[in-house]
């Protein structure tokens, strides 16, 4: 059995969790704890802590596997574990709190630094009314033209699939221009 | 027959060159909804608020509620056309006053006169009557303008909110004022005003001596805070962590290291220990062909979800 991963990134409550929860054919694997300051409680509850574990089977020998790092900046220790092997990474921006769109681009410049994979943004809650456009996220997150930054609601099955798919066909493009390079 | 020529409509022919758009409708609603761009400037500060606007080119009112006061400023297609401040008079009066053409008497004159009259009126009667150019009008509202926006850039807290396609009423002279050179100079400004920080937004940076040291350094005498600083120096070390072991605080280690680098002494580069690129190694042709069809295989396994 062959097992693949993708790591799915981001700021404390961008929707990672929920993300992974959308897709996974399986109940989300989710080490979470009660959050601990009073500011992260007014966020939400409970927190990842380790990660996330979701899976899609893609066929008998086929698994792909998805993991949602620690939001907070004190668990970033995990993240150099968890990239280690990835495939690609997607680094989730909760579009409705421009709070933690510095440190989405911190967590997505750190990731870079870990591997050379292909990864998309996902800017997630686009479906609630304080979302920042997609125009205005990319100039906030001053993402170069050729990043991609894609619309996405982690509660949306449809939306989460194109995410995935995105990054997929970027995956796929870097191995044919791989390949195009070695003939 | 002549059609009777009406204050309102010489005004509007007065002023065209200001801003052409300012007699439409004070909320423009149309069937769409905008998106909400709304947050903090703790957030998104006023340098990346003014140049998201002027890229996406906007026109709206972007209102900032500050600790102790709210500004209010309206673009149209990206460029600055008015800015207010709540705790301020911005009638053309008062304008005409601060840019030194008209007295402090004459501004309360005219106030008091004025009433109800609009700025446009109110200028054109000024030009007729010979008290002021049209050319003295229109650089005071635009310095008026400017010296509001300039403070904002000190702002460093304050909830903002921009209203697409709301702008101001028919009444005010609008000076269209390009962002781009507004987003320099008050960025020079706010540096100026925040240097330390701007100059050392990280202190998980670390320290090194520079290669060619300034001349005058052989006449340097650093101060023993100084020198403790120097002592730490290594690629190894952050700033943060010179500051830990010499017990200083942020600002202080900031502005030690700040004079280090003004002198020529010292450049700031990343620590060595940062996480390592994993090297990739070229693939085989047929690993890479393998690896195109797994990548194939989840494709066709998400779509089919």
């Amino acid at each position: 059995m062959q097992t693949v991963k993708m790591v799915v990134a981001g700021p404390y409550a961008a929707g990672k969790t929920q993300f992974i929860g959308t897709i996974s054919e399986i109940d989300v694997v989710s080490t979470e704890k009660a959050t601990a300051s009073i500011e992260e409680q007014s966020i939400k509850n409970s927190t990842t802590v380790a990660m996330d574990f979701g899976r899609i089977t893609v066929d008998d020998d086929l698994v792909l596997y998805l993991f949602g790092t620690p939001g907070q900046k004190r668990f970033d220790f995990m993240w150099e574990i968890l990239s280690e092997g990835m495939l690609g990474f997607i680094v989730m921006v909760d579009s409705t709190r421009p709070e933690t769109f510095r440190e989405a681009v911190n967590i997505m410049n750190t990731f870079r630094q870990y591997a050379t994979t292909p990864f998309v943004i996902a800017a997630n809650k686009q479906d609630l009314p304080d979302a920042w456009s997609i125009e205005d996220l990319r100039i906030a997150l001053r993402l170069d033209n050729d990043v991609k930054l894609l619309p996405c609601t982690g509660t949306d099955r449809e939306s989460v699939k194109t995410v995935l798919l995105e990054l997929l066909f970027s995956i796929l493009e870097e191995l044919e221009s791989e390949a195009l390079i070695e003939e | 027959m002549m059609q009777p020529v009406t204050l309102t409509r010489k005004v509007v022919k007065f002023w065209p060159q200001v801003d052409s758009g300012y007699n439409q409708n004070v909320h423009d609603t149309r069937s769409w909804k905008p998106m909400a761009l709304k947050g903090n400037l703790r957030d998104f500060s006023t340098t990346q608020l003014l140049n998201l606007i002027n890229l996406a080119r906007k026109t709206g009112t972007l209102t900032i509620q500050g600790g102790s006061d709210t500004a209010q400023m309206a673009f149209r297609e990206g460029k600055l056309i008015r800015a207010t401040l709540a705790s301020e008079d911005h009638t053309l009066a008062d304008m005409l006053h601060k840019s030194g053409k008209i007295s402090g008497k004459q501004a309360a004159a005219l106030r008091a006169r004025s009433g109800t009259i609009a700025d446009k009126e109110l200028g054109l009667l000024l030009i007729n009557a010979g008290y002021v150019t049209q050319h003295d009008i229109i650089q005071s509202v635009k310095q008026a303008t400017l010296d509001v926006i300039y403070k904002l850039f000190a702002w460093v807290d304050g909830m903002f909110r921009f209203e697409a396609n709301k702008l101001p009423e028919n009444k005010h002279i609008l000076v269209p004022i390009d962002l781009d050179g507004v987003i320099m100079e008050g960025s020079r400004r706010a540096r100026e005003l925040e240097q330390l920080q701007h100059e050392l937004p990280n202190l998980d940076m670390a320290l090194k001596f520079t290669d060619r040291p300034d001349p005058r350094l052989r006449n340097a005498n650093l101060s023993v805070d100084e020198w403790r600083v120097v002592s730490f120096i290594n690629p190894k070390n952050t700033i943060g962590q010179i500051a830990r072991a010499n017990n200083m605080d942020e600002t202080k280690i900031r502005r030690i290291v700040y004079g280090l680098m003004q002198a020529g002494l010292v450049d700031v580069i990343e620590p060595v220990q940062k996480p390592k690129v994993v090297e990739q190694r070229p693939m085989t042709p047929k690993a890479a062909a393998e690896r195109r069809s797994l990548v194939n295989r989840l494709i066709n396994r998400i779509r089919s979800l």
